[in-house]
This record gives structure tokens, sequence and C-alpha cells, in this order.
């Protein structure tokens, strides 16, 4: 069912939904939290899918506020409150709960928490999500003091590195980045490498592409975890394309060329493929609203410092100690790259990235050999 | 625990949340790789936790069976069930990750050398997946197999773990028919395999719903203060299939309801409504709870009234004739075997003293249907007029275990626009509507448990048997009194059940 308001406030859109809910036949719906979606109208389209994707397994009230403040002054000085009302699984985009676009003209663009507070689920927990352009702090952002969760993207920013520091230093409870979701499998694919080889990490390496905050963010992890020296290394991707782990018996390596199926080099132990798929946003959505509660993983990680890591960007310096030598040469990973399948798939990006101290990175080499 | 897990690894961390349980390093190795249960249930549930990212990197797959069957057959096996069965979205990368670990072993139970081959599959497996010498076997077998299965398992050396790493047993009920043969078959096992290496599957226990059980009685204040005899009027326990024996006639027939549902499934459902709370939730602590409330169930003193059995006769299910229990392909025409059983419990104990507990199952009944009803006493005063309440029925809390996993509270409230009257209302929690992951499959559950050396879910040999002492009295009275009440196909159960309920003045309710 779809309802159109325009000039309308926050009660009459309550006052719709429960007479839609009535006319569906069930007046009560359980749904467990309210997503709010902060966007704009070029966006909104493709980040609602995104989130009726992930609530398609329990329905969630999803309030999208569209801002519209107006180009002219006389635009800016009025003020509007236009809203659609999407109820019941008739219509495929809501998924199974409720969903409602908000379009805030003039000056209510900026009194958005006013237009949501009364359309929030009672006792039920609230999650922001900013497909792009997060508030620079979003703790104090005031449609993010609503919520329990404020979920940012770092990789939807012009600068994301600049966008992780700025995130590490405006931290509170509850805030979360979907950089930081892209990266669980990886995370937990390494713990698994490290729980069968129990031993000594001296250094790290992450290879990613260029503009992936993930890499980032995965390198601030393991040096976070570990304490030792991890550098970071452009690739052509897609996403990260690889982590090595140098220990006292050899290399630790997790290598994913083509984005999906990534090959495990533990020393002493056979090679194995795992699958890595890089994940849609909807899956992303998915993960980040399982758990509520704040992420300590994440602050700890994000706030280590990303001048800590070394890399080839300028914006951040290579730190005092440098990170060993990484042993190229070891047999086995050598090995490994040849039975992999070429990535042809992947429209990488073309223009190759400035390689990290002169030495070639493997997804190259790669191709050379192809 | 015998993994390699937690506190060395620097880059695990208890408030790192979004990290999932992975497995050790470790295989699979399946017996009766080409049954039913296999293909539907145990492969996909594999592939499930593949794709969910739970199973570690070169985790192998070994199939055992008669079939003339080369690893790539096996593999093309696997890859159609898991296509048709599987709960999430097949993947190929996460299909090619499984299928470099997939290994068939042909061969007789008796045969030795298939069991040696088994071996070098195995050793071969450790050196080029890195299984680490950790394998579970998995006996989807009849339990007439299991001595020889694991006797040839022992004499090859495949149940001997290397220091460091394990070998564990999963088995699958019937474990026994009586506590006779149940000791018989423990004994088999144990001679080879440690009792804490031993798994019991029980699906059930494998269930959201059954695990949220405990959740619900002891994370919560408003429920336990009423959990007992106090406020419990009587509790009762359905587990009812729609379907009839299909072709299981050759292993149903002689068994039963009672001993095919009854002594497990329904008799851990009891244990986790009525335990006391554990002291943590790991094994050790619950088999104890658990143990001590099934120590406590007493049989009605005349097994005559209160146990019934019935045989389901020709009818009409859903718009579909179907035949009777009798009339089903090779069934004696004369068996006595029950397809309905329903019996009275109690507990005595203080929690439970005065309250039944009303167990039953069956196969062609209304619907399947699983669930835990606890219902509660009338209010002892009610300023209310008799008319007034005249709708209304007992307060009710019921656990839907399956189908529509949920929970349900029932009570009286007052119908809008009339004077004062009163009628039952529901309150209703639906799995499916409140969370953002989706229940996975019981097997997925348990197969992961196994990998991990999680025993909080299976059956301890130590239930199995009290389970067994308490059904096998009301067994033999069976046996030597009558036969089973013929009911139409169809409908809820023989007349005789619901004489039991009126006799205590009560009724079944309709699930």
């Amino acid at each position: 069912m779809n309802i159109d308001l325009t000039d309308t406030t926050s009660s009459r859109i309550n006052a719709e939904l429960v007479k839609a809910r009535r006319s569906l036949g069930s007046p009560a719906m359980g749904m467990v939290l309210t997503l709010v979606i902060v966007t704009d109208e070029g966006n909104h389209y493709d980040a609602l899918k995104a989130a009726s994707g992930a609530s398609k397994e329990h329905p969630s009230r999803i309030l999208v506020v569209v801002r519209r403040p107006g180009r002219s002054p006389r635009d800016r000085a009025q003020h509007r409150l236009d809203a659609e009302v999407r109820v019941g699984s008739d219509v495929g985009e809501a998924g199974s709960g409720e969903t409602i676009i908000l379009r805030l003209h003039g000056e209510l663009a900026s009194h958005a928490h006013s237009v949501v507070l009364p359309l929030l689920l009672p006792d039920a927990p609230v999650v922001v999500w900013w497909p792009e352009d997060a508030p620079e702090n979003p703790a104090e952002d005031p449609l993010g003091k609503l919520a329990q969760r404020r979920i940012t993207d770092a990789a939807a920013t012009e600068d994301p590195v600049g966008a992780l520091s700025l995130r590490a230093t405006t931290y509170a409870p509850g805030d979360t980045d979907l950089a930081w979701t892209r990266i669980t499998p990886w995370r937990s694919m390494l713990a698994a490498s490290v729980d069968q080889k129990q031993t000594t990490i001296n250094s790290a390496v992450v290879e990613g592409e260029e503009y992936n905050p993930s890499s980032e963010l995965l390198a601030l992890w393991l040096a976070e975890r570990l304490r030792v020296p991890v550098e970071r290394r452009i690739s052509e991707g897609p996403g990260i394309t690889g982590v090595r782990m140098e220990t006292v018996e050899g290399q630790i390596c997790l290598d994913r060329a083509n984005g999906s199926l990534a090959e495990l080099a533990v020393p002493g132990q056979p090679d194995r493929h795992v699958a890595l798929q890089r994940r849609s946003t909807a899956e992303l959505l998915a993960e980040e609203l399982r758990r509520l509660d704040p992420d300590e993983a994440y602050a700890e990680a994000v706030s280590f410092g990303i001048n800590k890591i070394s890399g080839p960007d300028p914006a951040h310096p290579t730190p005092a100690a440098p990170a060993p030598a990484p042993a190229e040469a070891s047999g086995q990973t050598e090995a490994s790259g040849q039975t992999e399948e070429p990535s042809t798939a992947e429209p990488a990006a073309e223009p190759a990235p400035a390689k990290p101290k002169g030495r070639s990175n493997r997804s190259n080499t790669k191709k050379a050999t192809k | 625990m015998s993994s390699a897990s937690g506190t060395a690894n620097p880059l695990r961390d208890a408030q790192d949340r979004r990290l999932p349980r992975i497995a050790g390093p470790s295989g699979l190795v399946i017996f009766g790789v080409t049954g039913d249960l296999s293909r539907k249930k145990l492969m996909p549930a594999v592939y499930d936790l593949a794709n969910r990212g739970l199973l570690p990197p070169g985790f192998s797959l070994v199939g055992f069976a008669r079939r003339d069957w080369e690893d790539e057959d096996f593999a093309q096996v696997v890859h159609d069930a898991v296509k048709e069965h599987s709960r999430t979205t097949f993947r190929e990368e996460v299909w090619q990750q499984l299928a470099q670990g997939m290994r068939f072993v042909s061969g007789e139970f008796h045969d030795d050398q298939a069991f040696e081959t088994l071996r070098t599959t195995i050793d071969e497996l450790d050196k080029s997946r890195g299984t680490g010498g950790n394998f579970a076997f998995y006996l989807s077998v009849p339990p007439k197999f299991f001595p020889t299965v694991v006797s040839q398992l022992k004499k090859h050396g495949l149940s001997d773990a290397e220091p460091g790493s394990w070998r564990r047993a999963v088995i699958e009920k019937p474990f026994g028919h009586d506590l006779k043969s149940a000791q018989e078959l423990n004994a088999v096992i144990h001679e080879v395999f440690r009792a804490s290496e031993v798994f019991r599957i029980d699906h059930y226990l494998g269930k959201e719903t059954v695990q949220n059980i405990l959740a619900l009685r002891f994370a919560n204040t408003m429920f336990e203060p009423l959990w007992n005899r106090s406020y419990v009027d009587h509790v009762q326990i359905t587990m009812a299939e729609d379907i009839g024996i299909g072709g299981r006639a050759g292993y149903y027939d002689g068994i039963g309801s009672a001993r095919d549902v009854i002594q497990n499934h329904i008799l851990q459902l009891l244990a986790l409504t009525a335990m006391e709370e554990p002291t943590s939730f790991d094994a050790k602590a619950l088999l104890t709870e658990k143990l001590k409330v099934l120590n406590s169930v007493r049989l009605p003193k005349d097994l005559g009234k209160y146990t019934v059995r019935g045989q389901y006769a020709e009818g009409w299910q859903g718009g579909e004739k179907v035949p009777g229990y009798l009339d089903e392909e090779g069934i004696d025409p004369n068996s006595k075997t029950d397809t309905y059983a329903a019996i009275k419990l109690g507990i005595d104990n203080r929690r439970w003293a005065g309250v039944p507990f009303y167990l039953r199952t069956g196969k062609r009944l209304g619907r399947r249907v699983t669930e835990i009803a606890v219902m509660f006493q009338r209010a002892p005063h009610s300023p209310f007029d008799a008319t007034d309440t005249q709708e209304l029925g007992q307060n009710a809390l019921v656990i839907r275990v399956q189908p529509d996993e949920g929970v349900t509270i029932r009570f009286g409230s007052k119908v809008p626009g009339t004077q004062m009257e009163i009628r039952d209302v529901t309150m209703d929690f639906a799995y499916g509507e409140s969370f953002t992951e989706s229940s996975p499959e019981a097997y997925e559950r348990l197969i992961l448990d196994v990998l991990l050396g999680d025993a909080n879910l299976f059956p301890r040999h130590q239930e199995v048997e009290r389970s067994w002492e308490i059904l096998d009295p009301i067994e033999e009275y069976w046996d030597k009194h009558g036969k089973p009440e013929q009911y139409p196909a169809g409908t809820w159960g023989p007349q005789a059940a619901d004489e039991m309920l009126a006799r205590d003045g009560r009724i079944w309710r309709r699930p």
C-alpha cells in the first residue's frame, strides 16, 4: 500500500500508518528497530533498496530522510513536509515492514529530528545510517543523538583515509562504519589462520585498492592487535587483495585477486582456497543491524592512529621503524599464485596507481605473466 | 577444549563479537552418505556453515558408502543436494572451497580394505588440506551397524587421536529400543570413544526455539516466578506429524511413536521445561539439572487409564485420502505398533508436585506442529459475573517449536463495546519477525558444535538411559494389555486420549 501525503506532519503520518495496518488486517506488527536513512534525492533509491534487502529477514520501520533545503532564498524561507508511506509486503521495495520517505523542504531540512522523533517505534532501538555525507560528529548530530547505533561509510567520502581519522577523533560508543563491516570476513579468516598456527608475528602488510579505507582499517586492526609494524600497499584491487603476516616460521598469506575466492597459505600447511566474496550493501547493513551494542573492537582499531601505518600515501608519514622486508621468495606463495585463476571479470581501475617503494606487487606480477 | 582456540591468539578479543566461532582444522566423515538424512540435512548444513564462513579453511568431507563412486561423483551428489536443499544461496566460490576437500571411500562396513583406504584418505587430507588429524565420524546408519563400524574404526586405528587432536563419534537416534539395548549400545561405543567424544544428535535440541526455552526461563524475570505448582495447572507437550510412515515401514514397525519420539525428543523438551536453573551453561551443569528432573519423573499408578496409544486408520487428511497404518506397504496387518502415544507424567519435586505433564505424539494428525503449552490456573477469585467470563479460558504460555517458531501468551481481555465481557486474546512473538539473523537449521548448529567440541546441546548417555527407564514400564504394559485404538487419519488422535484428560477435568489444546 502506497500513500502520498503532501504538506503534512508527523502525527498525520502516524495516523495514516495505523490506518494502513488496520486495512491490511494486521494491527500489530512485531518490528524490531527503526532505521533512519539520511540521504538526498539522488541517493535515496539505492540506499532504500539496500535497507529493504537487509530488512527482508525481519520487519523494521525505515524512515528515509530526504533533505531538500532548496536553492533560492525564497525556497529556503519556506518549509514543508511531504511523505510517502509504504506498508505491507505487496510493495516490492518495502521489504516486510514499513517504509516512510520523508521529504523535508526549506528550513525544515535542518530540523529533521523534529519529524523523525514522533515516528520512532516505541521502546525499540534506533539506527541512523548516512550512506554518504555523514556529519563530522555523528554522535552530536541531532538525528545521531536519537540513535543507539550510527552507521557511516568512509568509502563514500572524497578523502576516505581522512574520513577515518575524523571518525577516530569524534568516536562515541555506538559509532560504526561500513568500511569496518566490509572486513569482517577478512578478520575472521585471519584470526582463524592464527588459531591454526600459534606463532609470533613480526610484521604485516595489507594490500588493497587506492581510496579503499577498509585496507587502512584492516591494517589498523592488525597493528592494534599485534603491536607490530604494519604496511599498507596499493594494488589494483578490487578492494583488498591480500594480507601477509611475517612470522618466525614464514609467511601467513591470504591472497584474493579476483574479489571472491581467496587463497590461504600458512607455513607448514597446505595452501587452501577460502571463499571471501565481496558483499553487497544490503548484506553489510544486515550484519550491522545484528548487534546494536557499541563495537569496541572498531573503536580501538580506528583510534589506533593512521600515522602508525607505513604506506605509500604521502598523507601518512612513514614511521621511524621500517617494516622488515617480507620474504617474497617464499616458495609456497609463489606456487599458489600459479594455480590461482586469473581475474578477468573485474573491471580494475586502469591507471596503475603509484607502486609502493618500487616493489611490484603480486597482482601486477600476475597480470604481467598472463 | 582440544581445538586450538582462544587466549593465545592476539587477533581474538572477547570484545570483538563480530568474529564468529570458527571450528578449528577438521574434517567430517559420513558413514551412510547416500541416505536421505545425509542428502537432505547433513550436506546442506555443511554448505550453509561454509557459506556463513564458520568452517575452517581446508575443511574436508569424506563420504563412505557402498557405491562405486569416484571423488568427483561424490562431489556431484553433494553439489546437487546442496543446490536443492541448502538454506543459504548457492555461491560458486564457497562451493569451490568445499569441493576441493571432498573424498569418497567405497566399501562395506565389514570390509577391512575399505577402512584402510579411509585411513590413508584421512592421512592424505591431513597433508593436503591441513585437517590436523581432527575428524568426526558421523554414523548416519541404522543402529545395527554401529558395533561393526565402531569396531572397524578401532581396529584400523581411526578412533585413536594423536596428542593435541581429536576423534569424535556422532550418532543419530534411535539410541536402542529399551534400557538394556541402550546400555549395550553405549558400552560398544564407549569402548572405542571416550564418553565426552560421543555426540548424540537430537536435532530438536539444535533448534533455536528449544534453546530459547532456557533463555525465556532464566534470562527474564516475568516468567520464572510463575513457573511452578502455585500457578501452573498443567503442561502439554505435543509433537504431531501430518505424514504417515512413508517408506520407513521397516524401521518403524515394532518401534512405534513412543520409542521414536517420546523417549528422546519429548522427554528432552520436558527436561528443559521443568528443570531447575543450572549453575552455568556448560555441558556438565546442564546434564546435572536435566538428569535431576528426569530422575524425579514419576509414572501414573494406573497405566491403563493414563497412557493411550493409537494407530491411524484410513481417512482424509488435508484433502487427500490416505491409507491406514495397517494398510501401509510392508506393515503386518496384525501389527500392534503405536503411531500415536499420549502419556501423563508427574514430577516429584517441590516445584512441580501435583502438576501433570501430558505428552503426546503421533503420525497422521491434524497438522505438523511441535509445541510446549504451559497452562496456568484460573484466577482464584473473579470479581466478574460468571456470564462475563464465560468465554475466558486458562491463561497459557505456548512455546512453538516448529513450524512458525515463536512464543504465544494467551490471556483475557475485555471485549470492546460490551459492558464487561472478557475473552481470550493472544500476544505473539515470532522469530521471523524479530531478528535480523534468520534461524540456522538445527543440523548446522549441531555439526558446528561437534567440530568445536561443544557438548551443550547433545544428550548424554545417562539421560538416554534414564529416558528408557521412564518409558520401558509403559511399553511393557502395552505389550501385555490390549491393542492400539484406531483413529481416523487427519484428526487429533484417538477418543481415549480425550477421555484421559477429561478424567482430570481438562482438555487437549488444539495446536
